[in-house]
């Protein structure tokens, strides 16, 4: 579903021949691909970018999972199973890309298991109601959608051609999820209040989803040189407003922040402060659902194993056998 | 021990090559193919699917590359537009 930008500073100037020809590829936007030369600095970059966005993608699953049963219509609910497995998927499709840079899958969800790998913040808020899942498609995949366009184009290959993946399948989420909420507007006065909340409660932490301030973001530019990232934080964020105000409106719904206004001569939707402080509480670990998801994810992890363990055994019989 | 990669490749319409998709972790190649299946298949891309043991596929090195494949630069008489054939005999 979406990356954060949560790399750590690299200042590393490498000037070897191998690093001045490695850029010169970059900037002739050529794709760089596994076994090719890179420096260590732009693998580990990427390794820990595109674990963390796999990481997302899974952890992703569980806000949405909490509502498959008990979704109002087959119709909904077909709908959000499809979603979900979209989710699981892209994680897959995200941890085959880093792997093709030398870490092996089993050493990533244990980064992820053991609470050293970091995922996006915005999947440690609950989801209350029904209308928090219209919500999410809508916002958080339409906020994913925005960091993740640009990531079709990133300089290493197996990222670039993952990305196009799942933006592919992507707007299906957006789409089902306006869905839902507009359902909800044109609904009961309680529907439309159910919809008014949810829209309250994950607007802001949507647009924490661009990740830090560009005047405090260590790093965007190493990864912006390397073409990896293309676009700076508060511009991607700023998109994300500019996109997302106008359909909110439609709505009839009114946004969380008294201070949105249209800038006639900037021609950009103007809002106020982010609480940059809830943003790092999340982060580090003391968001609303952080414990809740790691635990989820660990009691599936360890139920499975007797699975795993019974596959590998199956498959080694059947070769004995053979 | 880890469960082992497999490369995925999908034919996606009648007439066209398989396509390397990606890769899946699988026990062995009856559940490759189906993870395969599940993974990169869910709107009907695929007509057929090939999974490789990772560590069956033999690679160049892309440091060989000009070794391997800059002989053929010179080589221009291996294109059709090499040789000259007057307008009066139309397209050939």
């Amino acid at each position: 579903m979406y990356s954060q930008a949560l790399n750590t500073r690299d200042t590393s100037t490498d000037s070897s021949p191998e690093a001045i020809r490695f850029q010169a590829r970059i900037d002739d936007e050529q794709r760089i691909e596994p076994n090719d030369w890179m420096p260590e600095a732009y693998r580990r970059t990427l390794i820990r970018q595109i674990s963390q966005h796999a990481h997302s993608e899974i952890v992703g699953m569980l806000p949405e999972g909490n509502w498959i049963t008990r979704a109002p219509s087959l119709r909904r609910k077909a709908a959000l199973l499809a979603k979900v497995q979209d989710e699981g998927g892209h994680g897959l499709y995200l941890y085959s890309a880093a792997e093709t840079l030398g870490v092996a899958r089993e050493d990533l969800e244990d980064q992820l298991l053991s609470g050293r790998a970091k995922y996006s913040s915005i999947f440690n808020y609950p989801t209350l109601s029904w209308a928090d899942i219209g919500t999410i498609g809508w916002l958080v995949d339409g906020a994913a959608i925005m960091n993740q366009i640009p990531l079709c184009r990133c300089s290493y290959g197996p990222y670039a051609r993952a990305m196009i993946r799942v933006c592919r399948e992507e707007s299906f989420h957006q789409r089902q999820g306006y869905e839902i909420v507009l359902t909800l507007c044109r609904g009961t006065t309680e529907q439309k209040a159910m919809a008014q909340d949810a829209l309250d409660r994950w607007w802001w932490p949507c647009l924490m989803m661009f990740g830090p301030p560009d005047t405090d973001s260590l790093h965007s530019d190493t990864s912006m040189r390397w073409k990896i990232k293309r676009f700076s934080n508060d511009g991607l964020r700023q998109k994300f407003v500019d996109a997302t105000v106008p359909q909110g409106h439609f709505l009839g719904l009114t946004f969380p922040d008294p201070e949105l206004r249209f800038d006639e001569t900037e021609g950009h939707w103007q809002f106020g402060a982010i609480d940059w402080d809830e943003f790092r509480a999340v982060l580090s670990g003391n968001g609303p659902c952080n414990r809740e998801r790691l635990e989820a994810r660990r009691k599936a992890h360890d139920d499975g194993a007797w699975v795993r363990e019974a596959a590998l055994a199956h498959a080694a019989k059947q070769r004995k056998t053979a | 021990m880890n469960t082992p990669l497999w490369e995925v490749f999908v034919r996606t319409r009648n007439g066209l090559a398989h396509k390397h998709a990606g890769s899946v972790h699988a026990a062995d190649a009856t559940m490759a193919l189906q993870a395969a299946r599940d993974v990169y298949t869910r709107r009907g891309e695929g007509l057929s699917l090939w999974v490789v043991p990772s560590n069956a596929i033999v690679a160049s090195d892309p440091a060989d590359r000009d070794m391997l494949f800059e002989p053929t630069g010179s080589k221009i008489y291996r294109h059709p537009t090499f040789y000259e054939v007057p307008d009066e005999v139309g397209h050939m």
